[in-house]
Formats: C-alpha cells, sequence, structure tokens
C-alpha cells in the first residue's frame, strides 16, 4: 500500500499544519502550560475558520452533514492538528469539532431527535460511561454495575470511574449488566441524562494529565426508562466494542502527531546545543537517539496508516488497530523521552511542551486499552482463538 | 489528599507570604469573616510559584484577609475541582471568582 498523500490529502494536510501554526500556537502561548481550553472568543473566531476550510465537524458521518472525507484521510489530518503543547487530548482545542459518541448514531429515530442532533448541532455534550473500578480492560466481565427490571424501565445502581466529560455533559452512554448470567451477552447500554435522580458525579480523579480531568461516577437507584436503552437489550457489549476498536486509530494517530514534533524540536536543538566544543548533532549518541525516534515515528506512521486503510475499505481491522494502537502509544513515549533527554535540564521544565506530553504520552500507553491488552489481541490473531 | 481544603488560615502578610514555597499549587482566600472570597492557583507560567500569586492577592487586596494554600502539580484539575466543590457546598461560587468563572465548569455532588 501506499501512504504517500494524494495531492488532495496534501493540500488539506498544508492547510491544517498552517492552521496550527498561525492560529494555535500564538494563542497557546499565552496560556497556561496545562491549559486545555482556549478563551471562549477565541475558539468561536476559530471555529469560523475551520468551517471557512470545511472541515469543521470532522468526525461527524457525511450523511449527518460532516466533511467528506475517508479514515486514512481522517488519519493524516489528526497527526497534524495534535502538534502542539495540548494536542494529544485537545487537538486545536475542539474547533474542528466534535461528532459526539460514535455509539448515538446507532440510536432510533426518538433518541436521535433527543440526543444525536443536539449533540451534532454543539447544544450537547456527552460522556462514554464504561470503565469501573474492578477494571476497564475487560468490560464484558469487569462490568459490575447493574440494571434492574421496574417500571417499564431500568433502576441502575453501581459505579463508574476515569469518564471524561461526565461533570459537564448533559447525558452519557452508560454500559450495565442487565443479565448476571450471560457474561458479555448481558451487558445493556443506556442513554442517562444528567439531571436523573440518583446520577452523582462524585469526585475528580486526579492523575498525570492535570488539563483535562476524568471523574468518578456513582448510580443510586436511577430509573431510566425503556426509551433510553441504547440498540437491544443484553447487546450493549458489542456496542462497546465496536467503539474501542474504531478509537484506537485516531488515538494512535494522536500520538504520532505529538512525536512528530517532539522529534521537530529535538532535531532543532541538537543542531543548535554546543557542549564541550560540539553541537549535540555531531555525538553518535545523540545521533542514534534521533534515528531511534525516526524509526519509531516511522513504524507508528505505516501501522497506523495500514489499520486506516483496511477500515476505509470495510475490511477487519481489529488487529491493524491493535498494532497502531500499540506501536504509537509505547514509540510516541519513547520518543518523547528521547526528546526531553536530548533538551538536558530545559526539557524537564514547562517552559518547553516535553514534559507535558511526556506525562499524557504515558497514559496512553494504558487509555483505550493498556498495552498488553493489545498484544493479547495481537496474539490471539497470530495463534488462533482456539489458543485462548 | 483531602477533598477539601480545610487547614486554618494565615493572615495574608508580607511576612507570611514571603515564607511561601515557590512551587506550584492551589489557594484559597477569605476574608476577615473567614468566608472564602476567591479560588486560584500558581500555574506554570507563575513567576514565584504560589510565592507570586499570593504576593500578588496580598497587592492588590491589602489587609484583612486570610489564606491557605496546597501544594500541587495538578493544579488545572484541583482548581476546577475546589471551585465545583465550593458551588456544591453553598450553591455559588466565591465572590471574586463568580465575577470571571471559568466558561465550562461541571457538576459535582461529592458525597
Amino acid at each position: 500500500m501506499d501512504f504517500e498523500p494524494s495531492a488532495e490529502q496534501q493540500m488539506l494536510i498544508d492547510n491544517v499544519r498552517r492552521f496550527v501554526r498561525e492560529e494555535i500556537l500564538p494563542l497557546e502561548a499565552k496560556l497556561d502550560p496545562d491549559a486545555a481550553e482556549l478563551d471562549p472568543a477565541d475558539h468561536a473566531r476559530l471555529v469560523e475558520k475551520t468551517k471557512a476550510m470545511g472541515l469543521y465537524g470532522i468526525d461527524i458521518p457525511h450523511e449527518f452533514g460532516g466533511p467528506d472525507i475517508d479514515i486514512v484521510t481522517r488519519t493524516l489530518l489528526a497527526i497534524e492538528m495534535a502538534q502542539h503543547r495540548a494536542g494529544l487530548y485537545a487537538p486545536c482545542y475542539g474547533t474542528f469539532g466534535g461528532a459526539g459518541l460514535a455509539q448515538i448514531f446507532e440510536a432510533n429515530e426518538d433518541q436521535k431527535e433527543r440526543y444525536l442532533y443536539p449533540t451534532l448541532r454543539g447544544e450537547k455534550k456527552a460522556f462514554f460511561g464504561l470503565t469501573e473500578p474492578s477494571g476497564g480492560s475487560d468490560p464484558a466481565r469487569a462490568i459490575r454495575t447493574r440494571a434492574e427490571r421496574k417500571d417499564n424501565g431500568w433502576v441502575i445502581n453501581g459505579s463508574k470511574i476515569f469518564i471524561s466529560g461526565a461533570d459537564r455533559a448533559q447525558y452519557g452512554i452508560v454500559f450495565a449488566r442487565t443479565d448476571a448470567s450471560k457474561g458479555r451477552g448481558g451487558i445493556t447500554c443506556f442513554i442517562v441524562d444528567h439531571d436523573t435522580p440518583g446520577f452523582h458525579v462524585r469526585r475528580v480523579v486526579h492523575t498525570l494529565r492535570s488539563s483535562s480531568y476524568a471523574t468518578e461516577l456513582e448510580f443510586k437507584d436511577c430509573w431510566v426508562s425503556d426509551h433510553q436503552v441504547l440498540g437491544e437489550v443484553n447487546k450493549g457489549f458489542a456496542v462497546a466494542n465496536d467503539r474501542l476498536t474504531r478509537q484506537r486509530i485516531p488515538y494512535a494517530a494522536a500520538c504520532i502527531g505529538v512525536a512528530i514534533a517532539a522529534h521537530e524540536m529535538a532535531i532543532e536543538w541538537a543542531k543548535m546545543r554546543e557542549t564541550f566544543g560540539a553541537r549535540l548533532a555531531e555525538r553518535q549518541a545523540i545521533q542514534w537517539m534521533l534515528v531511534d525516534n525516526e524509526l519509531d515515528i516511522r513504524t507508528a506512521r505505516l501501522f497506523t496508516l495500514q489499520a486506516a486503510e483496511k477500515a476505509r475499505r470495510g475490511l477487519p481491522f481489529r488487529t491493524e488497530a491493535a498494532i497502531a494502537k500499540l506501536t504509537a502509544s509505547e514509540g510516541g513515549w519513547r520518543v518523547v523521552d528521547r526528546s526531553m533527554q536530548i533538551h538536558g535540564g530545559m526539557g524537564m521544565t514547562k517552559d518547553l511542551p516535553l514534559e507535558r506530553w511526556y506525562r499524557e504520552m504515558r497514559i496512553r500507553r494504558v487509555g483505550e486499552g493498556p498495552s498488553e491488552v493489545q498484544r493479547m489481541l495481537i496474539a490471539r490473531e497470530i495463534l488462533g482463538t482456539s489458543a485462548r | 489528599m483531602k477533598l477539601r481544603l480545610d487547614k486554618p488560615w494565615t493572615a495574608l502578610t508580607a511576612e507570611n507570604v514571603a515564607r511561601l514555597p515557590g512551587q506550584l499549587g492551589v489557594y484559597q482566600i477569605a476574608d476577615a469573616d473567614g468566608i472564602i472570597v476567591h479560588i486560584g492557583y500558581a500555574g506554570g507560567r507563575s513567576r514565584l510559584g504560589l510565592r507570586s500569586e499570593l504576593q500578588s492577592e496580598l497587592d492588590a487586596r491589602g489587609a484583612g484577609y486570610g489564606f491557605r494554600v496546597e501544594v500541587n502539580m495538578q493544579y488545572a484539575s484541583r482548581y476546577l475541582e475546589l471551585l465545583m466543590l465550593h458551588r456544591a457546598d453553598t450553591g455559588a461560587l466565591p465572590r471574586d471568582n463568580a465575577a470571571s468563572p471559568p466558561a465550562r465548569l461541571g457538576r459535582l455532588s461529592p458525597r
């Protein structure tokens, strides 16, 4: 497969790259190093620019009004959009808009009217409530939040952890066990409004990522009607699993973007900085670090675009997505680590974005399925399912 | 780490501010009645961390206030958490924060 961008893709890449350099970086230079949001007036102004670029609502399917770009192009743009300090978790500070949660596109017409369309119009935000204190990598077994039938609806009890955006969202997609005897076949997906009695955002979960935090949720006799079931009862696992697989491609792309930005900084610094009478770039130790950076970036880029290409062609891409996520998060973290080493003491300071990337990239090796789970998925493919 | 800051108040004076560390973190300012009037943070761009931020508070407010601090590298999320906690506990943001609240502050219902 040839992953050289087409002329049209290159034009889009250039536009986004210019946007990051001319619009995002100057604003970011004035923000707190851990900021995750722009000033609302700046955000609104830049949204008008992304609309003019034809790229607003970049993750919204074309049939729902989003731009007509395929997942390979989207991946190439995601690599560009991440190349600034906040880019890993807040690429371009959300000025390209969001699609909300992919699962909500599976909603019935009534739910689309109440949730999907307001989300696409930017009137509602959602959270994704899957992970629990009992675990997140193995949702089929770890989900202990339960929903029991009552009064033409369901009563949800349990808790969730590491849930992003729940304190600001108007609704969430929540996974609960509706049949304890069925394992992955006993999980149902519910849409829960933020003001539903019994739904609580209990606390902020502080992590290495100070900019945008996660929360802990509690469901205490939280009743929702049958109209809030997303998809079919006991078929929620497929909804969750599909999302987790698809999410791995843009997740990997953002890691690559940050790695490229860190690597470029390291190259620049190595050419400029002198120690013991010679530039760092002349030292073999430094050259080899830069070469290793280059290898990690190229490897991750190839695997991620390969996964995107298979997804674009409608082929199974579960294993490719796992390889992409694994190589991009592990390789990207190594690139940032080496780039900090090349920068010496300055690399540790908040004057440069490297320390934030280092903290946030560390999370990427765990988020959206840790490296060990990705390896497990790949091993299943290699060994066949009978080896499980 | 406790959810709420509950250290005793220290008088906002030049002498006390000079003893503060240069680290990053969050702080609260209270009036003479012990009512929290402001929650702030010393972020990565602060000149001397909590010390310079509290010095700015002293310069702007003058005498008659108290403060308490928490050294915290997660100052950004901790700051928002303290604002949400205050609103959950009292129904409103501290007086000075209410004048220019964060753009999209979330909701907490702490135990």
